[in-house]
């Protein structure tokens, strides 16, 4: 990171602290300010965790919504950017899970009781075909980037996009998303496995 | 040296390799595992190069203009938003002006009661709630059906003021309601009210006049949704479980 880069993320940082200040006193306004400040990195996150831009829509909505209602946990300390992302991250497993339950109720109607077994299962299943507009937005390699995301588990998507894209470390992954660090290690790890043999035919070949 | 296993290839990739220097000598002697981090690297750029769907730069606006309606809610749903000193002091107002109609009440001359709500047995309220639920569903699927077969003309701007009007009446209707049936335990109409609610929200906040581009979103999402069947299913469901009204119940009730 430059210098300049560095004093910019600061200024950001340093913004955005007074802002949640001032919205925990109940100022709209400033709570505005970091909505509209922060909504494109949300969706960039959403987006990828879902390959939905509707869903993207309705998790940067659902994010916020939750921020708003929990600013008075926000300690004056951390950074909202990173606060805001975890929260943007189990909206997102939250409506993966709910499209796979509501999937699943679609194609087999499952018996009663059997459901509160199945929220382990969930996160190994994966989690949705890409959708149409993410495949029209990609070539042949992009094509197939966006099934092999879509095939990879909930909790394996999240931890890959918040370790490969966010740069977070495994110890904050695992604070986000609920887990020990050996299981952050090996959701990442297997995100990547993935990842390397639905593609690496491919890649190989295209370069 | 064996080669290096796939863990310790991604832990390289990611810096989380424990024994980084002698992982790095093995890389520079070994060309099976060199290869093998290469096409690690490929795969993860390939990844990296993904498109993410464009938002331009009014994003956030919008983003604030479909959630600025919903922040009440959710505070009135947060206790602890609730017991702030300045909802306490409200409170308080309210419990004086409570107390002021109590004591009123008291020395006012009582008129004959009307009948009231209690009076109405539980199958006749079912019903007149499954009717105010499926009227709400018709005038909800009217406001969506005129937007996606609006025809935009080839320039210029569509006014939508009138749907905008009545989507703005249904969204608090449609709040109640999915509150009730989530209360009800009834799963499948409260998750199609929410996704209703949603969209009617999106529609109150657009524009008046809205330009071809932003219709066609509109219309987008709407259709991509399934807002539109989804709302018709339910609406024809709740019409076909209208209990029917005991006779001695209606004729209490009326």
């Amino acid at each position: 990171m430059t210098r300049m880069e560095h004093g910019a993320a600061q200024a950001v940082e340093i913004s955005d602290a007074a802002r949640v200040a001032q919205a925990q006193a109940g100022d709209r306004e400033a709570f505005r300010l970091l909505v509209e400040r922060h909504s494109h990195t949300i969706f960039g996150l959403a987006y990828r965790m879902t390959g939905n831009e509707y869903d993207a829509d309705e998790i940067v909505q659902d994010t916020f919504l939750r921020a708003y209602r929990r600013l008075d946990r926000f300690e004056a300390r951390a950074n909202f950017g990173t606060w805001l992302y975890r929260i943007a991250v189990n909206c997102s497993l939250d409506l993966m899970r709910k499209r796979k339950t509501d999937e699943q109720r679609r194609v087999a109607a499952p018996a009663q009781g059997e459901e509160s077994d199945c929220a382990d299962a969930f996160d190994q299943m994966p989690t949705a075909q890409p959708s149409p507009d993410r495949l029209a937005l990609s070539g042949e390699v992009g094509r197939h980037v966006a099934v092999a995301l879509a095939a990879l588990s909930p909790v394996e998507r999240a931890a890959f996009e918040l370790r490969h894209f966010e740069g977070l470390s495994i110890e904050e992954i695992g604070r986000a998303l609920g887990l020990r660090e050996s299981a952050t290690k090996n959701s990442v790890f297997r995100a990547v496995q993935k990842l390397r043999k639905a593609l690496e035919p491919l890649v190989v070949r295209n370069r | 040296m064996t080669h290096l296993s796939e863990q310790q290839l991604v832990a390289l990739r990611y810096d989380e390799v424990e024994d980084r220097s002698a992982v790095e000598q093995h890389l520079a002697t070994c060309e099976e595992c060199r290869g093998s981090f290469e096409r690690l690297q490929k795969v993860l750029a390939a990844v990296e190069a993904m498109p993410v769907s464009p938002r331009d730069a009014d994003y956030g606006r919008r983003v604030w203009q479909r959630i600025a309606p919903r922040l009440d809610e959710r505070e009135r749903l947060d206790w602890h938003g609730w017991f702030s000193a300045k909802r306490l002091t409200l409170a308080g107002a309210m419990a004086v002006l409570v107390l002021a109609a109590f004591i009123a009440g008291r020395f006012w001359p009582r008129q004959p009661e009307p009948p009231t709500a209690t009076a109405i047995p539980p199958e006749v309220r079912e019903r007149i709630l499954l009717v105010a639920v499926g009227e709400h569903l018709d005038r909800s699927q009217m406001v969506l059906v005129e937007l996606v077969n609006a025809n935009p003309p080839a320039t210029g701007e569509v006014d939508i003021s009138g749907e905008q009007r009545r989507a703005r009446e249904l969204v608090t209707a449609n709040r109640l309601y999915r509150q009730t049936a989530q209360q009800a335990g009834e799963a499948a109409v409260a998750s199609v009210l929410d996704e209703l609610e949603r969209v009617l929200v999106e529609i109150a906040n657009s524009p008046a006049e809205v330009s071809t581009v932003q219709l066609a979103h509109l219309q987008k999402r709407i259709e991509a949704k399934g807002i539109l069947f989804k709302v018709r299913v339910i609406g024809s469901e709740v019409r076909g479980r209208k209990p029917p009204i005991p006779s001695g119940a209606a004729r209490s009730s009326s």
